[in-house]
């Protein structure tokens, strides 16, 4: 027999990690949602503007709090099931300190506008790489307590935390391939359509073996030790452990659907995504079956009852998600709310409530005492339900409701509702509801964390907890027990080495050949394509910086709804200069890849000022500070560089009269601003009060807009030259 | 769409990677018993009380 202790303090601590980033993350969820009914309510603040809240949200939910959650359950979980303390306490240290000083990073960058834009991967480079640094800190703790288990079977969760950890591996390293601009700048090596699909490779990966696979795990662990019954089927769990990893991985391009992406990539991605129906429902009957015969305990157990809904919720997203990838549903559902409610009901409930359930487990257990009130808990369940509920069912509706005014035809084949407004202040009221089923979520989980202080307060102090266990006999291949030895560590070490040498390799190879590849394969298809002026350039970072994207698509769909509001659909050779892509994923308002020349620089710099003034009713915030801050130049010439290296055309001179093109660019926007004659009157005020009073003035070709509407009247209209040139001739 | 021969390389990869530690589990016997591990999960062995620790433990 031997004995050790399981390590119950970094359980605790990313306990209290999860439950503190959780808040947060539902708080600037729930800031989010009210932007949509008051989006004026944080005016003139940049870092608390939507665009740049959205990806501190998603990051904060997926990587602060489930990511937490999943470090949480696993360590805890682990030891139990390999009877092992983990491998080592300072890589778990590593993993907890390094993990939040990366979510305090984000905290902080996110915000200050510091983005990469791709969805789910938006931290810049120095953060890519320490994610990847502190991930592998926490595959070498658990691969090695698994090396030194003294439990020979492995439990079917720790097969779903190794998947967990190879796969979340190869995703991030591959996405997050960026050239390095400056410290806190860098472009995607991928250009446009390629750029696409491997975002949501990963964007849909992320999805799969960030809030799946690993939950899945805990749920094999926590649902039966709650319920204090074996699992329905283990013969099922691992049947649908294998199917679940193996087909989840070809899911990807189903985030892009009807673009212009290839389509024999698209109808790939429909068909494992339909697939997918099976192994996910596998393991929700699984989970739900597992209390068969337990069901009077739901009745009373808070903690069987979160997980109950939150298997649940797995099941109803699950279903969701195949039939959205079915390509009629998808062009309905595509760009609108549905897809919100969507990620919420696996996010609120499959996620959310799992966690919940954990950590009410968890906490009396670890603090050696009883829940402080199961009454609070009850609360905390209901509320969080009802909060899901209204969350989801309102932005069902209004996904419905915008996407079929979207597509309705006047019987002259002129649009229904041609003004995009239209189609957003008809689903308000549901925004609203939305806005108080957030409300009731968060208010729940700020009750169990009044709950657990309580229960903490009257527990004792966490300690390492006993545990003994005989250790493994090793079973060399012709059936001998063979004792601890040198034979023990040659048959270890092997697998440690290869493991670590591909990693290794892949991680060399990729940063060599990944970009050789993209560099060839951007020789563009349509002639008239160009790359971006200097000044179109820096416009499109600062879109990059404020998080247009987040509500504004830039790919027109073939559909005839589509080319009649926008215009001509969305070519894939118009993008091949485009690090990183942005087609977006959602219309809060309308797609903007054929806005080039469809208004005049004044409207631009009208609407960015108040686009209520050109929009009445607009739910788009205002940009002040576009307006009044300085465009920063001084990179120019390194960020052209960067792209020449990338395999953008730029010449030797276009780099060096990188400058005076800005100049020359914004000078001309400068004079058709002074079309309007209240601009004119009010910008000339300013110089001369400026002059007056011998203050320094900023010229208004010197400031951001200017770029960011040089961007914005670019922006498809490429393809409109090649149909003049055509016409001429 | 080069990138798209990459991304079924890496996916492959992947797959072999995971088809290999699936034959390595099966041969070794990993799923050989697809009844006792789903019970023995639910016993944890730490059930004998503190006063049976030996004060000698070190902690690994």
């Amino acid at each position: 027999m031997q004995q050790f202790y399981y390590d119950q303090k970094i359980v605790k601590n990313f306990l209290y990690a999860t439950i503190f980033w959780g808040i947060i993350g539902m708080t600037v969820g729930l800031m989010l949602a009210f932007l949509f009914i008051f989006p004026n309510y944080m005016e003139g603040i940049p870092w608390l503007s939507f665009g740049r809240l959205r990806p501190l949200h998603t990051n904060a939910v997926i990587f602060a709090f489930v990511g937490n959650a999943i470090f949480a359950g696993v360590y805890y979980s682990l030891q139990r099931l390999l009877k092992a303390r983990m491998y080592s306490d300072l890589l778990s240290k590593i993993n907890f300190w390094g993990w939040q000083l990366i979510i305090v990073g984000a905290a902080i960058t996110l915000p200050l506008g510091y983005s990469s834009s791709k969805e789910y991967a938006e931290l810049e480079w120095p953060f890519d790489i320490a994610i990847a640094l502190i991930w592998v800190v926490f595959g070498i703790n658990m691969i090695a307590t698994i090396l030194k288990r003294r439990e020979r079977h492995l439990y079917v969760a720790i097969w779903f935390y190794i998947a967990t950890f190879v796969t979340v591996a190869v995703l991030h390293i591959f996405n997050s391939l960026a050239l390095p601009v400056s410290a806190m700048k860098s472009y995607s090596v991928y250009a446009g359509v390629q750029d696409a699909l491997v975002q949501w490779w990963y964007g849909h990966n992320a999805v799969a073996f960030f809030l799946t696979t690993p939950f899945l795990g805990l749920m094999y662990y926590f649902v039966p030790k709650a319920a204090n019954r074996p699992i329905y089927s283990y013969r099922l769990s691992i049947v649908h452990f294998w199917s679940l990893i193996f087909i989840y991985i070809w899911a990807g391009p189903h985030h892009l659907l009807y673009t212009a992406l290839p389509e024999w990539a698209q109808n790939l991605g429909v068909v494992f995504s339909v697939m997918l129906l099976m192994p996910s429902w596998g393991g929700m009957i699984n989970g739900l079956l597992t209390l068969r015969g337990a069901w009077d305990k739901v009745r009373i157990d808070p903690v069987l009852k979160f997980m109950v809904v939150a298997i649940t919720g797995y099941g109803m997203a699950t279903f969701e998600g195949p039939t959205l990838s079915i390509k009629g549903v998808n062009a309905i559902a595509h760009f609108t709310d549905w897809i919100i409610a969507h990620v919420h009901v696996g996010a609120l409930a499959w996620n959310g409530f799992l966690t919940f359930g954990m950590i009410y487990w968890l906490v009396p257990r670890m603090f050696k005492t009883k829940l402080y009130s199961l009454k609070l808990a009850n609360t905390h369940f209901w509320i969080g339900t009802l909060g899901i509920i209204l969350y989801a069912l309102p932005l069902y509706v209004a996904g419905f409701t915008q996407a079929l005014m979207w597509k309705d035809f006047n019987p002259d084949g002129t649009l229904v509702y041609g003004n995009f407004l239209e189609t957003v202040t008809q689903i308000m009221p549901m925004y609203w509801m939305r806005a108080i089923g957030g409300t009731l979520f968060i208010t729940g989980a700020l009750i169990m964390l009044y709950n657990v202080v309580k229960t903490i307060k009257l527990g004792s102090q966490v300690e390492d907890e006993f545990a003994e266990a005989p250790a493994l006999a090793k079973i060399s291949k012709r059936g001998k027990l063979v004792g601890e030895g040198w034979h023990e560590r040659l048959e270890r070490k092997p697998v440690q080495l290869t493991i670590f040498a591909t990693i290794a390799i892949l991680i060399g190879g990729i940063v060599q050949i990944v970009p050789t590849l993209m560099v060839k394969s951007n020789i563009p298809t349509i002639t008239s394509v160009k790359p971006y002026t200097p000044l179109e350039l820096l416009g499109r970072d600062l879109y990059i910086r404020e998080g247009c994207v987040g509500c504004h698509s830039q790919m027109v769909r073939p559909f005839r709804s589509e080319v009649e509001r926008y215009g001509e659909y969305s070519k894939a050779g118009e993008f091949v200069y485009d690090h990183p892509f942005l087609w977006g994923s959602k219309r809060t308002g309308p797609d903007l890849h054929r806005v080039g020349a469809k208004y005049s620089d004044s409207w631009h710099f009208k609407h960015l000022i108040d686009p209520a003034s050109t929009s009445p009713g607009s739910i788009m915030p205002k940009y002040p500070w576009l307006i009044e801050d300085a465009l920063y130049i001084d990179d120019i010439e390194a960020k052209m560089n960067t792209m020449v290296t990338l395999g953008v055309p730029y010449t030797e001179e276009e780099v060096q009269s990188a400058r005076a093109q800005i100049k020359t660019q914004a000078l001309a926007i400068e004079k058709n601003l002074y079309d309007d004659p209240t601009f004119a009157e009010s910008y000339e005020a300013d110089k001369a009060n400026a002059a007056a009073n011998n203050e320094a003035f900023l010229e208004m070709n010197e400031r951001e807009i200017v770029a960011l509407i040089a961007y914005l009247q670019r922006l498809g209209t490429d393809i409109k030259v090649t149909e003049l040139t055509t016409e001429n001739e | 769409m080069s990138v798209i021969y990459i991304l079924i390389a890496v996916s492959l990869v992947i797959a072999v990677l995971f088809f290999t530690f699936f034959i390595i589990a099966v041969r070794s016997g990993q799923f050989d018993d697809a009844y006792t591990p789903s019970i023995r999960m639910l016993f944890d062995s730490h059930k004998s009380s503190k006063k049976n620790k030996p004060k000698s433990t070190t902690k690994e």
